[in-house]
């Protein structure tokens, strides 16, 4: 447990990683980040807090996962590390990030690989050029085949690949991930949690993953930060130090699941008394 | 895919009823106008019968196709422009909410103006030529195009926009990259109402503005056939223009498919 006012924390112990400057070492830096809406976003009358002097820091190279019930602010979160919104108060500090948005949003009429090479077509590489490219990660990450599909001919889980695979295209080497699982049947979940993890393995970088799903979180994080519900807090920081890949009956996996699902109850219940006093 | 299996089995029960039904109604509503002609509940030179209507179209084929052939122009060259103004004016004020408050009221204003009083200006201007009629039927049908265009653009999901933001877009690349193939369908579902008014203006057009030579289009043989009292041949020109119509529309269709098969295709899905 950490309360985020302190300097920095010890680097993740499961991957280490080679002394740095403390900025190339922590790619994502948020310091008692506070954001609220106000009525005319759609509340109700005053403003909501999504999140409520958040702190928090990834790793080079670490996966970090966010986990917290629905509305804690976690799409506020990465909307934040992106540079999509401004914080209200505290301090953001992070390398240039690319998000994996909840939904797809592959573009209908493009083809998969026109798709994932949407980043280099933004940065103007020639059409031919940015698809030989794109195509080298389709190989890659097993796609092949599917290049000429347009996205209405894709399962879900396809869809994600290819998502996934347009935000690795952007060359950024902080990604954000927003749910990205959170739509597919759990057997589709469960590989794409192993494809991810190959996936990072052969391109690795810093992610944020954030999701409401426990499991998902121990499966495939090197850490797991827990939020409070709306206003979003850190209530729990777990180090999941096991080897990959992990199995969701592994006695540790269930230990940390059982250990961040108690924060979680912890975290829900405590408003709700403060409510009824 | 699935939807293409299901049709290899031969034409099914649903295919031939889609073939079918327009047709029974057709035949219905001929039947019916020849029993009302025939049983003497108008006469002749107000509503000749169909069978009339087709000995005039059979005996004045070479008269009416001529006749056509400048109405076809004006409409598709018409329809052309149409698009281009619609469209272009769709994007310009997409981008520009100033230039939105300005030329709305224009857009729409423009509408009401009755063809005939501007006419002589566009004679004026322009001579007996196509030009004249081609200006009346760009001005009736830019706007159907350009209505559906400007939802089109304005309806892009704002996450797709933020998406591209993500990724570093500028203004010109989202507008390239999300906006214009998102407004590509809602423009042509605008071309597809404009083509249907495209007819009826070019009606207009060949009314209002003369035209010299020996074929002045169809409505202009409308025109002189229903004062000469030629009613089953004004008749004939009538159903060849509707006949027209009804191509153009299917026609566009076949465009739609091949410009933005993805509409298409989540067009039928969601059927």
């Amino acid at each position: 447990m950490q309360t985020g006012l302190e300097p920095g924390p010890r680097p993740p112990s499961s991957k280490p990683i080679a002394p740095r400057a403390d900025a190339a070492a922590w790619p994502v830096r948020i310091a008692n980040v506070s954001r609220a809406y106000t009525a005319q976003d759609g509340g109700s009358g005053g403003s909501v807090q999504a999140l409520a002097g958040i702190s928090l820091q990834a790793g080079a190279e670490e996966l970090l996962a966010v986990v917290g019930p629905s509305g804690c602010g976690k799409t506020t979160l990465l909307e934040l590390i992106c540079g999509l919104q401004r914080p209200d108060t505290g301090t953001i500090e992070c390398e240039a990030a690319a998000l994996m948005p909840q939904r797809d949003l592959l573009l209908p009429w493009l083809s998969a690989l026109d798709n994932a090479a949407l980043a280099l077509r933004i940065a103007h590489m020639p059409r031919a050029r940015a698809r030989a490219c794109a195509a080298a990660v389709f190989d890659e990450l097993g796609l092949t085949g599917f290049e000429r599909a347009r996205p209405y001919e894709l399962s879900g889980g396809m869809r994600q690949r290819v998502a996934f695979v347009r935000t690795l295209l952007s060359g950024k080497r902080l990604l954000c991930l927003d749910e990205p699982f959170g739509a597919l049947d759990a057997i589709t979940r469960a590989e794409m949690h192993a494809w991810l993890g190959e996936a990072l393995e052969r391109e690795p970088r810093t992610v944020v993953l954030v999701t409401h799903d426990v499991e998902e979180a121990i499966m495939l994080a090197d850490r797991v930060v827990v939020l409070s519900p709306r206003p979003g807090r850190v209530v729990a920081e777990l180090d999941v130090d096991l080897a990959r890949p992990r199995s969701r009956t592994d006695a540790d996996v269930v230990a940390l699941r059982e250990q961040a699902l108690i924060a979680l109850a912890t975290a829900t219940a405590a408003p709700t008394l403060e409510q009824v006093r | 895919m699935s939807a293409a299996k299901r049709g290899i089995g031969g034409p099914s029960r649903e295919h031939i009823g889609a073939v079918l039904a327009p047709l029974v109604l057709v035949a219905a509503l001929v039947g019916a106008w020849e029993l009302y002609v025939q049983l003497g509940g108008v006469d002749r030179f107000v509503l000749p019968a169909p069978h009339e209507v087709a000995a005039a179209l059979w005996n004045n084929a070479g008269y009416i196709a001529a006749n056509l052939k400048p109405t076809a122009e004006e409409v598709l060259l018409g329809i052309v422009l149409a698009l281009l103004v619609g469209f272009g004016l769709a994007v310009a004020v997409h981008l520009s909410p100033l230039l939105r408050r300005a030329v709305y009221p224009l857009a729409v204003g423009s509408q009401a103006v009755p063809v005939a009083v501007i006419a002589v200006l566009l004679i004026f201007w322009w001579g007996f030529g196509i030009l004249p009629k081609l200006v009346v039927i760009t001005l009736i049908c830019f706007f159907p195009v350009l209505v559906t265009t400007v939802d089109g653009l304005a309806g892009v999901d704002p996450d797709e926009l933020k998406l591209l933001r993500t990724l570093d877009a500028s203004r010109w690349q989202a507008f390239r990259f999300a906006e214009l193939p998102a407004a590509l369908p809602a423009a042509i579902s605008g071309a597809r109402i404009a083509l249907t008014v495209a007819v009826i203006g070019a009606y207009i057009a060949e009314s209002q503005t003369a035209t010299t030579g020996p074929y002045g289009g169809l409505g202009h043989e409308i025109n002189a056939d229903l004062t000469a009292l030629q009613t089953p041949r004004a008749y004939a020109a009538a159903l060849v223009l509707f006949g027209f119509a009804i191509g153009c529309f299917y026609a566009l269709g076949l465009v739609e498919r091949r410009l933005a098969p993805w509409a298409y295709r989540s067009k039928r899905a969601a059927r």
